[in-house]
């Protein structure tokens, strides 16, 4: 559970204020059959304004569960979320989601209509709604895919028109749960750098969802480690003075967290023998 | 260079030969021409008490329409129909959305579809003709009913199987009960809408024909099943094939209609292939 600062020196001013989103204690899970069963066992820990943090664990530790609870679909059994202080309990735009799913767009309205509808829905005017919408396409550089329908756009494009539209609602924080999980590799990778230069672009911020180390490594500031369920947080590790891939540090965290999240899976499977930490 | 030049020569077509090869307008022509002719070979070997040719068919069609009775017939027919489906849409959308809004509405609904949807349309007319008498009320009732049940559970169905991740984009963006309906499921359910109204459409046409023909036994008037029923009476093939010339052609008409109503919607946003 401890912050473990990896690096030449912990940043200070500014970038830690009061918390965003508060997880603590937090226990989650879903009914099968008559049978509870639980995803994340004991989570804790903070989004704080303005940073990138990424949840990161094996595949059923509940960091999807966990996001959707943040967002209000799903009420924790245990502990409580506060996002700005309030206790969440309805889904809302300030909560805005990115799914991982391609059909997250609605299939009858144009790339614009996406955008803009979400606030028309709350309340903005018809014409204001389409000038914001215009706007964040253009950040997202699909000003010209405007008015196509989302059948017509790659898998790509539809993650970056529902990014769009999440941040139109400029959300207290964004919400991302795999978004890049379905796409091709080469993809994939355009939209990480695409995703860094918009964050940093509008000060969102950012709670990412991933099982992939290397995206983790490439968006993160930092990064919340689940382990196998029932979950707890193994660590919060901290990018934000890491180097490029190119430095020792880069591949030593790589392998950090490989060996955190490889260690635990071999509890899992009853095995004795430890990978060991770094090195 | 002339590799490439040669992979980029065109491919010969395969040929189709025969009959294929005609333009599609020549083969239904030719398709519709023999049939005509069997047709007029039945009718005079028939005679003009019981079967008209084509060519008389085609002149009651034109008499009947310039006299007005056959434009009559078919507008009062029409008339009922959008009415009796128009009350169908509006009571399969209340029920779907009670359906959608409660458990018990759902129970409701599933009970009634599965009791109603098998009986055949007018098997209520007699019931509706002691309920509501020899009126119009009569026929819409029977219209109603037959319409409801083919299009709740068409949009029930499309409801069933509206992609979750779509509801919960619209639960995020803000949308509550009623307006997740609206906004979401009912959009989202247009391809199951509109095949659930084809299939009243078809419904609700054989229905009122039928209604029609009892009504004209039992002596109320109006409509193109009226019209058949008269002809019949007074030993006049030509306009009872004036008639069924009229609702034929209606039915294609409507179909195109239908047609185009999806390629502007569900084929245009990519939710059905056409």
């Amino acid at each position: 559970m401890d912050e473990v600062a990896i690096g030449t020196a912990v940043r200070t001013a500014g970038d830690t204020g009061t918390a965003l989103v508060r997880v603590d204690g937090v226990r989650l899970g879903y009914w099968v059959g008559d049978a509870f069963h639980t995803a994340v066992g004991h989570a804790t820990f903070d989004v704080r304004p303005r940073e990138k943090m990424i949840v990161i664990g094996p595949s059923g530790c509940g960091k999807s569960t966990l996001l959707k609870a943040i967002a209000g679909f799903i009420a924790p059994v245990g502990g409580s979320i506060t996002v700005s202080g309030r206790k969440t309990l309805a889904p809302g735009p300030d909560r805005a989601v990115v799914f991982q799913e391609f059909d997250q767009l609605f299939p009858w309205r144009t790339v614009i209509d996406n955008v803009a509808y979400p606030l028309r829905v709350n309340g903005r005017s018809r014409r204001s709604a389409k000038e914001t919408a215009r706007e964040f396409l253009e950040l997202t550089h699909l000003g010209h895919a405007a008015d196509r329908y989302p059948h017509q756009l790659s898998g790509g494009m539809k993650q970056r028109v529902a990014i769009a539209r999440a941040l139109a609602l400029e959300p207290t924080v964004l919400l991302m749960d795999e978004p890049f999980g379905a796409l091709d590799a080469i993809t994939r990778q355009r939209l990480q750098a695409e995703l860094n230069r918009i964050v940093d672009q509008t000060n969102v911020t950012v709670m990412f969802v991933t099982h992939s180390i290397e995206e983790a490594l490439v968006l993160g500031d930092r990064v919340v480690v689940l382990g196998n369920a029932p979950s707890s947080v193994l660590e919060i590790v901290d990018l934000r003075d890491l180097g490029g891939p190119e430095t020792v540090e880069y591949s030593r965290m790589r392998g950090h967290l490989r060996a955190l999240l490889a260690v635990d899976e071999e509890d899992a499977l009853d095995e004795e023998e430890s990978l060991g930490g770094i090195d | 260079m002339a590799a490439s030049t040669e992979a980029l020569a065109t491919p010969s077509k395969p040929r189709v030969l025969g009959w294929g090869r005609l333009p599609a307008v020549l083969r239904y022509s030719v398709v519709a021409a023999v049939l005509v002719v069997f047709w007029h070979l039945y009718a005079v070997h028939k005679g003009p008490l019981v079967m008209a040719t084509p060519r008389q068919a085609v002149e009651a069609v034109w008499d009947g329409w310039k006299d007005g009775s056959l434009a009559h017939s078919t507008w009062t027919t029409l008339r009922l129909l959008f009415e009796g489906i128009g009350i169908g849409i509006a009571i399969a959308a209340l029920l779907v959305a009670f359906a959608t809004l409660s458990k018990f509405g759902a129970d409701v609904l599933a009970f009634l579809t599965a009791v109603l949807n098998p009986l055949p349309g007018v098997a209520v007319l007699p019931l509706a003709m002691l309920i509501f008498g020899l009126n119009e009320t009569a026929i819409l009732f029977v219209l109603a009913n037959a319409t409801i049940w083919p299009l709740a559970i068409a949009v029930s169905t499309g409801f069933k199987t509206t992609n979750q991740t779509l509801v919960s984009v619209g639960r995020n963006v803000g949308l509550r009960r009623v307006r997740i309906i609206t906004d979401v499921l009912a959009p989202a359910a247009l391809p199951y809408a509109v095949t659930g109204l084809k299939t009243a459409w078809a419904f609700g046409w054989r229905t009122i024909i039928a209604a029609e023909l009892v009504f004209g036994v039992a002596g109320a008037k109006g409509g193109l099943g009226n019209y058949i029923n008269d002809a019949r009476l007074n030993l006049l093939p030509p306009k009872m094939f004036a008639a069924l010339l009229m609702i034929a052609g209606l039915g294609v008409l409507f179909e195109t209609l239908f047609n185009l109503l999806e390629r502007h919607t569900v084929v245009r946003w990519g939710m059905k292939t056409s």
